[in-house]
């Protein structure tokens, strides 16, 4: 009806968000024109080529939107951007998996999968790949996703900034594109976890506090009196990313258009320095944006009250005081003095309890529906996700004591810790939420297929089991091996006799990552058949028949 | 909407706000979970109160036990040391590196140190039993470029082979195609008379040819016989046993660039007893003199 009338105001709440969107296109594409004219090297030149086409496909998308008239309706919520998210958390998924795959199968047979001719199929390039891909790229995407559904449900507000949540969705995976395609090329700044170069960490940083405005606005207008507890947890995830990301990232770069850059710390300071960033985005990405997920997705599934708000108050605040403080135990027994060794390892132990906080609030929020686990594979999913959560936040703490420390450092042990937060907890929960979220989005009233969640739940736990169980004795027999002296004081083993010993684990390790590979791919196909609208008719007659039996 | 209520299923109070349908539970902080919660707490402080912690301005507060890990690791080293130290002395001690193999004892010992060493230090090249691999020698069988007996052994790993050491061992195959010394025919009947030597089908004529050759050119290293020559590092080319492959390619490009491969000499790395020891247990592989 007023179609025709509100044209010219189309698509945006109040024009900002176009000239924002519109100056950081032209600024981008004037910044990569130069680049690429006056690339110091050829990467860079190829990284500036990539950035101009992506501000040119921007642009396009931007004038095409514009001229199409199209009109959103405001009072409705945003969610084509957390379509969109669900798609592009399945692929990085998959595609991070499948590289994580490749790369346990070099470690297992190192001569068959080396290609000295192809020097972008090595470890590592292929190593910060997988890592950046599932952690941010898959992780990353699924956070953005579920916050951008979440705080819109919980806050009963549309998203902040009219096109501005596009922009964030767009610019962040245009970030992964550069991010990855650098590590093949051979960019890095040798930082674990923040390798891309200077360029690219210059363009996440603007993404991202879109991404914070996005955010804080939509809490600013919510019509809810209260902050749920879910946005507390996604809110401190993006400020603390963002301090994180800035600290760790400062760097000089060699020239303008050199893709080169040294960073501003040296020696012990680089370290420390990395390693408060390297933990907290363990902490903070991993752990507090995936408690969120946890916060909204395990209370809606279970359709119960979340257990305990006196204790997602305490162990909200208690996590984010502690976990900042804990970075140090990467550094045991290194050039980093004593005593912030003692700091980061008592803080460590101070977090355990902070951690199981989030653990109990999700556990116990089944009170009275627990016999949901046996009927509903999402949740249980969910759940089992949250007992991995539980089993690594205590692991972790125990690593970080100095003793246990120095068996298990440098060893796979840490490999298995961390996979058992990460295909277990973090994978776990996220799948879970991407199985609500597929349904409620494309307003399907069941999943294509519960047995195929039966499937990828089995298969999957079986691949993480073999993947952690295999790590730890691998782990700890290598980490025996390195200390054993014989009778005369001189090492039992010489290094390359404890790679030799790994080897069956690392094949068992290769077997348990590739089942999980297989589970996510049927995720993906059940997904893709639940947002066509397709049901399995099998199963549902099935399950209509028995609940039309007669009780007796 | 901040009405709060009795749930059913668990008979306790929400606190009356709700979010999209989620409600919250007015359940009080397990109580178990606040007393590990301060049991970490006061573990902590009474760690911090041992233990280095706390910086300051200036330092840091070292804790009433006065642990540092420096003295830890200097004292473990120590007590490494002098675990190993009586045979080590012994094995500097010998007047004659032959001394170690008849003393069972101390043979033992300089086997385990040997090994140990060898690990960490030979097997990259030489492989983890010292069976070798192209371009690196084999420390198993009885071909030694430069002896193989106990002493000849022990000089090798003094002084390395083509290395930065003032007395390496020195002298290497020359690239007799690069240089053009030989013209392409002389490489091609030189290694037929290789070939021919070494007991393989050959071109009866290029041997001939290079008969000559070999004579004034070859010997003075490789010998008449093709025998070798272990003080001049020179290779016997009568058997089976190629360093760097013994087809024809092979020992085309070996005559053609030459070859000069190093081993590093380990008196920088290694104490005089330790070279002692892996001498020792290299001689012992298989193939010593």
């Amino acid at each position: 009806m007023a179609e025709n009338g509100t044209r010219a105001s189309a698509a945006t709440g109040t024009g900002g968000d176009i000239m924002f969107i519109a100056a950081v296109l032209v600024v981008g594409a004037i910044w990569s024109l130069f680049t690429a004219a006056r690339a110091g090297d050829p990467l860079m030149g190829a990284h500036a080529m990539m950035f101009l086409a992506a501000t040119a496909l921007g642009a396009f998308a931007l004038v095409s939107h514009l001229s199409s008239g199209f009109k959103s309706d405001q009072s409705s919520y945003e969610f084509g951007v957390v379509k969109a998210g669900v798609f592009a958390s399945v692929f990085w998924g998959i595609a991070g998996f499948l590289v994580g795959v490749i790369i346990a199968g070099q470690l297992a047979f190192p001569n068959l999968l080396y290609f000295p001719e192809l020097p972008w199929t090595s470890f590592g390039r292929l190593r910060p790949l997988h890592t950046s891909a599932v952690i941010f790229a898959f992780g990353g995407n699924v956070l953005i996703a579920t916050s951008f559904y979440v705080v819109q449900r919980t806050c009963r507000a549309r998203l902040w900034g009219g096109l501005t949540p596009w922009f964030v969705f767009w610019g962040y995976n245009l970030f992964i594109v550069i991010a990855a395609t650098g590590y093949l090329m051979g960019i890095t700044q040798s930082k674990e976890y923040a390798e891309p170069e200077w360029y690219a960490d210059l363009w996440l940083t603007i993404v991202w506090v879109a991404y914070l405005l996005v955010f804080l606005g939509t809490l600013m207008k919510r019509k809810e009196p209260h902050i749920y507890v879910a946005n507390w947890f996604y809110l401190a995830f993006i400020v603390t990313i963002a301090m994180l990301h800035i600290v760790n990232n400062l760097a000089v770069p060699v020239s303008l258009t050199s893709s080169k850059s040294y960073s501003l710390f040296a020696g012990v300071q680089d370290a420390l320095t990395q390693w408060w960033y390297g933990h907290n985005a363990v902490g903070f990405f991993l752990t507090a944006g995936f408690l969120a997920i946890m916060y909204y997705f395990i209370p809606k599934q279970a359709d119960r009250p979340v257990y305990s708000y006196r204790l997602s108050i305490v162990h909200f605040w208690s996590l984010i005081f502690i976990y900042i403080w804990a970075g140090p135990h990467h550094l045991h027994y290194t050039a980093l003095p004593e005593w912030a060794q003692t700091l980061g390892m008592t803080f460590s132990i101070m977090l355990w309890m902070p951690s199981w906080g989030g653990m109990i609030n999700g556990l116990m929020t089944l009170s009275g529906a627990w016999d949901k686990l046996r009927t509903d594979p999402v949740l249980r999913m969910m759940v089992v996700s949250v007992a991995f959560y539980g089993m690594s936040t205590f692991e972790g703490p125990l690593m970080s004591i100095r003793a246990v420390n120095s068996l298990s450092h440098y060893t796979d042990w840490t490999i298995g810790h961390v996979h058992s937060g990460a295909l277990g907890w973090v994978g776990y929960i996220s799948f879970g939420a991407l199985y609500c979220l597929v349904p409620w989005l494309w307003k399907r009233k069941e999943l294509y297929s519960r047995v195929l969640v039966e499937w990828h739940f089995w298969i999957s736990t079986i691949g993480i089991l073999l993947y952690i169980t295999s790590m730890w004795v691998s782990g700890i027999m290598q980490g025996l091996m390195w200390r054993a002296y014989n009778e005369f004081g001189f090492l039992e083993f010489s290094f390359v006799e404890t790679v030799e010993a790994m080897h069956p684990y690392y094949i068992i390790r290769m077997l348990g990552g590739l089942l999980f590979l297989i589970g996510a791919f049927i995720m993906a196909y059940n997904l893709w058949r639940t947002a066509r609208g397709d049901v399995r008719e099998s199963e549902y007659a099935r399950d209509a028949g028995l609940v039309a039996a007669p009780a007796e | 909407m901040s009405d709060k209520e009795i749930d059913q299923p668990t008979g306790v109070e929400t606190t009356g706000h709700e979010w999209d349908g989620i409600k919250e539970l007015n359940n009080p902080l397990p109580r178990w979970w606040l007393i590990i919660l301060w049991i970490t707490v006061i573990w902590s402080v009474v760690y911090w109160v041992l233990m280095p912690s706390w910086p300051g301005l200036t330092g840091h507060f070292e804790g009433v036990r006065g642990h540092t890990e420096r003295a830890n690791v200097d004292a473990a080293i120590a007590a490494l040391e002098s675990q190993r130290s009586a045979e080590m002395q012994q094995l500097l001690s010998v007047s004659s590196i032959n001394e170690v193999e008849s003393d069972p004892q101390l043979l033992q010992f300089a086997m385990n140190a040997g090994a140990s060493l060898f690990g960490d230090n030979c097997a990259t090249c030489h492989g983890a039993g010292g069976q070798g691999f192209k371009g690196y020698p084999s420390l198993v069988d009885d071909a030694w470029l430069w002896g193989g007996a106990l002493d000849d052994i022990q000089k090798t790993l003094h002084h390395g082979i083509r290395s930065t050491h003032p007395e390496t061992r020195i002298s290497a195959m020359l690239a007799y195609g690069e240089t053009g010394a030989f013209d392409r025919g002389q490489i091609d009947d030189l290694v037929e008379y290789v070939m021919h030597i070494s007991g393989r089908s050959a071109n009866q004529e290029a041997v001939v040819r290079a008969a000559p050759l070999y004579a004034q050119q070859c010997v003075s290293c490789h010998g008449p016989e093709g025998m070798g020559d272990p003080s001049q590092g020179a290779p016997n080319i009568t058997d089976a046993i190629w360093l760097y492959g013994g087809e024809r390619a092979d020992i085309r490009e070996t005559i053609y660039s030459g070859r000069a491969g190093v081993m590093p000499h380990w008196t920088d790395r290694l104490t005089d007893e330790q070279i002692t020891a892996l001498a020792v247990y290299v001689h012992s592989l298989g193939g010593g003199e």
